[in-house]
């Protein structure tokens, strides 16, 4: 059986996935409770604000060690997957550590409005069980400042000045750089595959 | 590139769905007449359009404080929009781009020609308050930035709701000071002027509220218009 956990870290903006989850026919559950999130069946990992400010919430909740230690699928969100990599260059700030790498800012480049906030085309060539039934150059909605460097655990990428991540996996760590709840379709398809990890 | 939809009538939901299922980028709600009346945009109908939207939306409507913006946000939209607020206490564009990122804080400016130069305007929602700030809208648009704006839509008041065109030249002047993603709003009537507004003021998205209230262009048609003239646009 489905049994969603979100993992609250205090940040505002998690409504936009419950209902997300919701139209899928899926409930969730908002929790900070290490208990709660090990009898999930799944995980998400949103993030609202900088990644220094996410890792202390997750700190003051207690649930770095946690997080590092759950075997079901985790999905981080946008700044929840930056999260799962070694350090962030945003508040220069040690993370997770579950994903190889360091978070940076976008290259400033003449021209480039920073943060990269819109639509945006997937790229990828090897599939993802997180891409089923999506075809490369698929429109999904990103917002972000930060961004993780492609290396070989990139499944997705996305060009915007630079190309980087904008899907990750490695074992059960899977992580988007962009906001499936707000991608229209493409993203509801994301989430409904995850769920079927 | 994103169009977006300033809805004031009709069955907020009915529209809302409608705009997406045609292919909106992004809809925008704005309550316009909150700031002039002294109260905040209504959490509720913020909750009902999270339920069934699936495509980003901003609320905008007297978001006077990071308790009012933190309401929003839980209730689902992705950003906020603030603009009178802004004009009274400029900080508050700091105190929310360091609570919830610079991404979610968008700055609406009201402007138009006066002597001259491009000068903002407060409470536009309501005509007899709508007064001149007397700050001059490069030097705003550079302000706001520095605070923290993670978006700045430019509505050019001379042309809104005339549907000839956006103004290009105004566009184009704060484009040369705006290094975060530029919405052009007020004037769009016709396909050519979301093609010429890309092309020669560079804006990042294009929004408008009543040549598709009208059902005088349908977004399926403008976006095929687009492609068509080379323009990239999500299907």
């Amino acid at each position: 059986m489905t049994r969603v956990a979100i993992i609250d870290s205090g940040g505002a903006n998690i409504a936009s996935l419950r209902f997300a989850l919701e139209r899928l026919g899926v409930d969730s559950v908002l929790t900070s409770d290490s208990s709660a999130l090990r009898e999930a069946s799944h995980v998400l990992l949103p993030g609202v604000g900088t990644a220094a400010d996410c890792m202390e919430r997750l700190r003051k909740a207690g649930l770095i060690d946690t997080i590092r230690t759950l075997t079901q699928p985790i999905l981080g969100i946008c700044v929840g997957m930056q999260l799962l990599f070694e350090a962030s260059d945003e508040g220069d700030v040690d993370c997770l550590g579950l994903l190889p790498g360091r978070v940076k800012r976008f290259d400033d480049k003449p021209g480039l409005t920073i943060p990269h906030m819109g639509w945006n085309q997937l790229e990828f060539v090897e599939r993802s069980p997180l891409l089923a039934d999506i075809e490369p150059g698929a429109y999904v909605y990103f917002v972000h400042s930060y961004c993780v460097p492609t290396s070989d655990i990139t499944m997705a990428w996305c060009t915007y000045g630079e190309t980087f991540s904008a899907i990750v996996q490695r074992d059960n760590i899977y992580g988007v750089q962009f906001h499936p709840e707000r991608s229209a379709q493409t993203g509801s398809l994301l989430l409904r595959n995850f769920l079927r990890l | 590139m994103r169009f977006r939809d300033h809805v004031v009538v009709g069955d907020i939901l009915e529209l809302a769905q409608r705009y997406r299922d045609e292919g909106a980028d992004e809809l925008v709600f704005y309550d316009i007449t909150a700031s002039p009346e002294g109260r905040s945009v209504d959490r509720a109908w913020v909750r009902r359009v999270a339920r069934v939207l699936d495509i980003p939306f901003c609320v905008a409507g007297g978001i006077r404080s990071v308790a009012d913006a933190e309401e929003v946000l839980g209730e689902g939209a992705e950003k906020i929009s603030i603009n009178s607020p802004a004009l009274a206490d400029p900080e508050l564009i700091t105190r929310l781009s360091e609570r919830f990122g610079s991404q979610c804080v968008v700055v609406g400016i009201d402007s138009q020609t006066v002597d001259g130069t491009y000068q903002v305007y407060q409470y536009t929602g309501d005509p007899s308050r709508t007064r001149n700030t007397a700050r001059r809208t490069l030097d705003w648009v550079r302000e706001v930035q520095a605070r923290g704006a993670g978006e700045i839509v430019l509505n050019c008041m001379a042309s809104d709701g005339v549907r000839r065109g956006y103004d290009l030249e105004q566009l184009a002047a704060v484009r040369r000071e705006c290094k975060v993603p530029l919405i052009a709003s007020g004037g769009a009537g016709a396909p050519e002027h979301f093609a010429e507004v890309f092309k020669m003021a560079n804006v990042d998205g294009a929004l408008a509220a009543s040549v598709f209230h009208s059902g005088a262009l349908s977004i399926r048609t403008l976006k095929q218009y687009l492609r068509e003239a080379g323009i990239e646009v999500r299907p």
